[in-house]
């Protein structure tokens, strides 16, 4: 099935606006939509009429234009007339946004709508769902307008089982400068499951990286997953809820008893090359990550700091998450030692991490950069920024952006993330290199890069 | 593929579910996989003309369609060296209830490894490897991933063992056969997808690594009927 017009419609209908009730989700999205984004899009009541100064149209037949997306929140009941109307106007795909099926015992609706959409060819997103934010080209998250947190246009797609968390996972985008390009709530997922998506979003243009907030797989569902990543390029992230089951069943094997829902889970994503995130501060530290590096590394880390407390906790942290943080030879040290001002030269250390002290400035920190990007001991720099050492100036996020340009060894910054430094976070990111806002986080950040794609 | 002979082998779980051990050794070493020289004997002068082709010491095991797991009930005796202590395992587990002979086979040493498979809902037929013996689940040194595999997932398993190290040969011990460790999974794996949908679950505990050879002493195999 082809799901390209349900993530990029040039026209939308939106069925089920009401025309006394402003707060019904069908209205909220059309209104949105409408004023808001790029697709054009038009509003569906059976008794027609106006809203505002716009058409009601009865059906989609009745539009005089060609429909890419239906976006159905009406009851339960009345979605599978509408939907064989869909089909017979050749309309590409639906969000079904309605809840009333699986999630509340109506499984026989479910299946049956599914059955016929199956056999028709015509896929659906949900039901029970958000549906899509594909900005500026839609959005059918039923959220007004003005609550939406928007993340910048970016190139991770976010994929979830549930509308709370990914409206969520938004935010902290947003507020982690983690840019998006899809946002995707499934819900119960009929039709268009995780797999079909990770196929689908494997092959888009605008997508780098593709993470999965999944609660449960049905019966082989999680192999039809598993296959389809390991035929991905791309880098996927996984956060996995209900990891915890409430005591194996007795039974009689070994094997059986010791491999538990959750293990099994686990093991097969490492298998397959999926990174699994262990929460969701992980997950966006992982997306920023593998957004800006979507490679594999060995996890072989050199550490440069501003102070020593902040190298000896990266150290720790690195180590507890399997990383190495590997001494450097004496070669290694003293070409570092060369290129730092002289001032530094008896107070720094050099053996990794390299401690450039609060007498250091610019200069230092771009010296010290280089050498470890040439440096074939390790294959990731972190690099601990601490604004409050008064030689380093504003600049330096830039300038370090543009030395990793010309070097190529990624590069993960962490920086206290408070307005005051703002400039120096962009100044980064313009670069494309990640900004940690904690040791820890930053940590996380290249234990990404271990975890992808790693067997 | 299932030849007829394993699938006839396999025919013999059908009434109570699993495949004794006589008959699933058969079928894993159809399968390619190395298993213990071994006899089912209905009486001690069978199993001691045994004895006298493949020599002491020999392991004895009950065979009956009531015992599952045999160390439980003192249904395994290890280290038997001589005809008199081969008849008294042999009239202890006659015993037994469901009693049907007993296995006597040659005793293999090693390094205890389960290598497991069972049939997840979500993922299918998945495969466990591990530390093993009867206190497999007390240390729960395992490692796991969807079938089938290639030589990388095999190869990755072993890594991420807590073990790898007794199986590189630890403080002075041999190191076992890596190689034969890696075939032995592999062909498991593919055995395990032949079964398909019939699998239940299945147990290869303990398989004996050693440097020369890794050999299942002991199989399981459930089914659905």
């Amino acid at each position: 099935m082809d799901l390209e017009k349900i993530f990029k419609p040039d026209t939308i209908a939106i069925i089920g606006v009401s025309l006394t009730n402003e707060a019904h989700p069908a209205n909220v999205i059309y209104n949105k939509n409408r004023l808001r984004y790029e697709a054009k899009t038009f509003a569906v009541n059976p008794r027609g009429g106006h809203i505002r100064t716009d058409k009601l149209y009865r059906s989609v037949k009745e539009i005089p234009e060609k429909i890419d997306l239906a976006v159905i929140a009406v009851k339960a009941e009345l979605i599978f007339p509408i939907v064989e109307e869909c089909v017979n106007s050749n309309v590409k795909g639906a969000i079904i946004v309605s809840g009333g099926f699986a999630e509340t015992g109506f499984n026989e609706l479910q299946d049956r709508l599914t059955a016929f959409a199956r056999e028709a060819q015509f896929p659906f997103i949900g039901p029970n769902c958000l549906g899509v934010y594909a900005a500026p080209r839609m959005d059918t998250f039923f959220i007004p307008n003005e609550r939406m947190v928007r993340p910048e246009k970016g190139r991770v797609t976010m994929i979830s089982q549930s509308g709370g968390v990914i409206v969520d996972q938004m935010v902290k985008a947003t507020a982690e400068g983690v840019g998006l390009s899809t946002a995707i709530s499934i819900g119960n997922k009929a039709l268009i499951k995780e797999a079909d998506l990770l196929r689908h979003f494997a092959g888009d243009p605008g997508t780098d990286v593709i993470t999965f907030y999944i609660e449960g797989f049905g019966k082989h569902e999680g192999r039809e997953f598993a296959i389809a990543a390991s035929e991905c390029k791309k880098p996927i992230i996984v956060l996995k809820a209900g990891k915890t089951s409430e005591g194996n069943k007795a039974v009689s094997s070994h094997t059986a008893s010791m491999a538990g829902d959750y293990q099994v889970f686990s093991a097969v994503m490492a298998q397959k090359g999926v990174v699994e995130a262990i929460d969701e501060f992980e997950l966006m530290a992982f997306a920023e990550s593998l957004s800006c590096y979507p490679r594999n590394i060995n996890g072989r880390i050199g550490i440069i700091t501003g102070s020593g407390g902040h190298g000896a906790l990266c150290t720790d942290a690195c180590i507890s998450h399997g990383l190495v943080v590997p001494g450097f030879n004496e070669e290694t040290q003293l070409a570092i030692k060369e290129v730092l001002s002289p001032v530094l030269s008896n107070i720094a250390s050099y053996a990794n991490p390299v401690d450039l002290t609060g007498s250091s400035t610019d200069d230092d920190f771009l010296a010290a950069a280089r050498v470890l990007s040439k440096s074939s001991d390790i294959d990731c720099i972190i690099m601990l920024l601490l604004p409050y050492v008064p030689g380093i100036t504003v600049d330096l996020g830039a300038k370090l952006g543009m030395m990793h340009q010309q070097e190529g060894k990624p590069i993960i910054a962490y920086v206290p993330h408070v307005e005051k430094y703002r400039i120096i976070v962009e100044g980064f990111n313009a670069y494309n290199i990640p900004v940690a806002h904690s040791v820890e986080d930053a940590v996380h950040m290249a234990e990404a890069m271990r975890k992808n794609k790693s067997c | 593929m299932l030849t007829k002979e394993m699938k006839d082998l396999l025919q013999s779980a059908q009434t109570y579910g699993w495949v004794m051990e006589p008959f699933a050794k058969q079928l894993l070493a159809l399968a390619g996989m190395d298993v213990p020289q071994f006899t089912w004997a209905r009486s001690p002068d069978e199993a001691i003309s045994f004895a006298r082709k493949v020599g002491y010491p020999l392991v004895m095991k009950i065979v009956s369609p009531q015992v599952v797991h045999k160390s439980d009930i003192g249904g395994v005796v290890v280290g038997i060296d001589d005809d008199l202590k081969l008849t008294n395992a042999f009239n202890r587990m006659s015993k037994v209830n469901g009693f049907s002979g007993v296995i006597a086979e040659e005793m293999i040493k090693g390094i205890e490894l389960i290598v497991g498979a069972t049939m997840d809902e979500q993922f299918g037929p998945v495969i466990l490897l591990g530390l093993g013996g009867t206190t497999a689940e007390i240390y729960r040194d395992i490692s796991l991933a969807m079938a089938p595999l290639c030589e990388a997932d095999v190869s990755k398993m072993i890594r991420c063992l807590k073990a790898v190290p007794l199986l590189e040969g630890f403080r002075g011990s041999e190191r076992v056969n890596i190689e034969a460790l890696k075939g032995l999974v592999i062909r498991f794996s593919e055995f395990v997808m032949d079964l398909g949908d019939t699998m239940e679950s299945l147990d290869l505990n303990p398989v004996m690594c050693s440097a020369e050879r890794c050999v299942i002493a002991d199989a399981r195999i459930m089914v659905r009927t």
